[in-house]
């Protein structure tokens, strides 16, 4: 019993040092769940206008409305300071900026706008809305509980047809506010699009400070719009290519803590890591399989780089490419049977299909300059790739090889990472010379392109799946 | 064995002051084209008081430039000017047998992240089978790479990326 104690105690004691060596932050906990209620309401949506839009066709503008969601009483919140009408209004800059900031809509937000009672929210002034030219109109409410969680209520409305087109209502925790706001904005962007949702979503990405030559790369997550930003490496040691687990649960990456490039499982909950395999080799590019059960990675062996595959619980990995050339980085398609991943082993870097057990290995880019980084979109159809033709560009192909369109026309735009519906491509941009670098993104179009607000350099983007 | 590692060591040394004499200082690596300085230790003349035996300094007195190997973009071969430099190296190392050094592999900015780290791999690893070949016992030799991480020169033009494609032999003390 004594000596138990004694030894809880030192490693208590020994934690700290731990964490240090190990170059991690604390931790930030694991995803609250989002629980899905009703919205207060008796109509149930009639079949509004719906469209889906296909990858060539340009986006139509809807000019929505978006008033300050209302609150039944105001109410201190955890949330906000100024109570529940104040975190109303803030829910709705959110949807605003959401909507805004992906070229799609044409928003306007709760400063420039009247703000209905809170009886109006299910029964709107059509006629006022109608008379300041907006199409749709997107009311909501926020009320806070008494065990201090927030209820949130979010409606779209057709105003010519005088209809609501569909309501949900969720109760989230008051940090988690922003959560509601993003499901309300993919419950609009979906039902008027036909698109499945991506705004509640988070991002893991390397966060860089520092001169060109002594970089200082963080591991980090945000929101999939920037906010919530937390880091999770300390910066001791350099960070590189995170990814999300399915489930988000946990996020592989790349770390130089013991002073050699190798790949840690970092735990969320819990904020340790853990060798991804225990091997005295480099081991590079980690993946996730969709299903979250096996973890592919390239590992360098006397040099020569090849592509493995493990059970993420751990044990024996698989050797699924055997090439003197490098292969490196893999993608699975979304039912998890085949790979896409690159290698030089023609002479330079081209991407590759294969079988997810590594069998039927076959060159799929033909079209001059190299293909790197590719990257299987989640609806299946199409691959993104850096393109490597003079400049480094963010480029989509489909799964022959075929249909290549180059979206982006940076000097250095690397390493695309798709939205958990197919619709966006998150990538770096390095600047020439200077080494600065900011996460983008760009939808299918290419014309929509814009730089994520990050606090400090941003890089290594990897978006994760749309939050339970 | 003995005679033929005798040989090679014998053929080192000879490549390696044939190197010497052919190559001017500052050979390699080529101009940078930006202003960025290269700092270079200036090698002085053999003083009592020069850096002590197991220092970076030393290894660098000793061998000059030849500390650091330059690759083509996306090659990782030793070439001719490069197997003077390891020449040079494994005849220090040789008479030094106590050092443990780390060769660094590095690529330039032009090439996506991954790939870089597995090309920086390539590169030291090729740097370290051409000096085992010239017989330092490979227990001896930590590699690591860095891939783009890590450059020396800090412009985005020819000759900076030259410089940057590298293979950077560094004593652990």
């Amino acid at each position: 019993m004594k000596s138990a104690l004694i030894a809880a105690l030192l490693l208590t004691a020994a934690m700290p040092t731990a964490a240090f060596a190990q170059d991690l932050g604390a931790p930030i906990g694991e995803d609250q769940p989002v629980e899905k209620v009703g919205a207060e309401g008796t109509q149930e949506a009639d079949e509004g206008i719906s469209f889906t839009v296909t990858d060539e066709s340009a986006w139509s503008d809807i000019g929505i409305a978006i008033p300050a969601f209302a609150t039944d009483r105001e109410r201190p919140t955890p949330a906000n300071e100024a109570g529940t009408g104040a975190l109303g209004r803030e829910i709705a800059r959110v949807i605003t900026a959401n909507l805004r900031n992906n070229g799609l809509f044409k928003p306007v937000g709760p400063d420039s706008l009247p703000q209905p009672a809170f009886a109006a929210i299910r029964a709107p002034a059509y006629g006022a809305w109608s008379g300041q030219g907006a199409e749709m109109l997107v009311q909501g409410y926020v009320t806070a509980r008494d065990d201090g969680r927030l209820v949130v209520g979010c409606y779209l409305y057709d105003v010519q047809l005088q209809q609501q087109l569909v309501k949900e209502g969720w109760v989230v925790a008051a940090a988690d506010w922003r959560r509601a706001a993003h499901k309300c904005s993919d419950l609009i962007f979906s039902r008027l699009t036909g698109e499945s949702p991506f705004f509640d979503s988070r991002i893991a990405y390397i966060a860089e400070t520092g001169p060109k030559d002594r970089r200082v790369k963080r591991l980090a997550v945000m929101d999939s719009d920037g906010a919530n930003h937390r880091f999770l490496t300390l910066g001791s040691a350099t960070a590189l290519t995170p990814r999300y687990s399915p489930d988000y649960s946990k996020i592989l990456y790349l770390s130089y803590v013991d002073g050699n490039p190798r790949i840690y499982v970092y735990d969320i909950g819990s904020g340790r890591q853990t060798l991804v395999t225990e091997n005295r080799n480099p081991t590079i590019a980690p993946r996730w399989s969709p299903d979250g059960k096996h973890i592919l990675f390239s590992m360098a062996v006397a040099g020569n780089t090849d592509i493995y595959r493990i059970p993420a619980t751990g044990g024996t990995a698989t050797k699924l490419t055997d090439t003197p050339g490098i292969d490196v980085g893999g993608s699975y398609s979304p039912d998890g049977s085949r790979i896409v991943f690159e290698s030089d082993r023609s002479g330079s870097q081209q991407c590759y299909i294969m079988n997810a057990d590594g069998t039927n290995q076959k060159r799929i880019s033909f079209f001059g300059g190299r293909c790197a980084t590719p990257e299987w979109s989640p609806r299946g159809d199409q691959i993104a790739f850096t393109r490597i033709a003079g400049d480094f560009n963010v480029a989509v192909m489909n799964t022959s090889g075929g249909g290549l369109r180059v979206l982006t026309r940076g000097w250095q735009d690397e390493a695309p990472t798709w939205a958990p519906n197919g619709r966006i491509i998150q990538f770096f941009r390095t600047e020439k010379n200077t080494g600065r670098s900011g996460i983008w993104q760009v939808d299918l179009t290419g014309q929509n392109e814009r730089r994520l607000p990050t606090p400090v350099d941003a890089s290594d983007p990897a978006w994760g799946p749309i939050r339970p | 064995m003995n005679t033929k590692l005798a040989t090679i060591l014998l053929l080192a040394s000879a490549s390696a002051l044939a190197a010497c004499a052919k190559k001017a200082p500052d050979d390699i690596p080529p101009p940078p084209l930006d202003t960025t300085p290269t700092p270079t230790p200036t090698p002085r003349p053999t003083t009592p008081a020069g850096p002590a035996v197991g220092t970076q300094a030393h290894f660098a007195q000793a061998v000059g430039s030849s500390t650091t190997i330059y690759f083509d973009t996306d090659r990782y071969n030793v070439d001719t000017q490069d197997a003077a430099a390891l020449q040079a190296q494994a005849q220090y190392f040789a008479r030094y047998p106590q050092i443990t050094f780390t060769i660094e592999g590095h690529a330039d900015e032009r090439g996506t992240r991954e790939y870089n780290i597995a090309l920086g791999e390539k590169r030291a690893n090729a740097a370290k089978a051409y000096l085992v070949s010239l017989g330092v016992d490979a227990n001896r030799i930590a590699v690591v790479s860095y891939g783009k991480e890590r450059p020396v020169a800090l412009g985005s033009d020819e000759g900076s990326w030259a410089q940057n494609r590298r293979a950077a032999s560094v004593i652990i003390n």
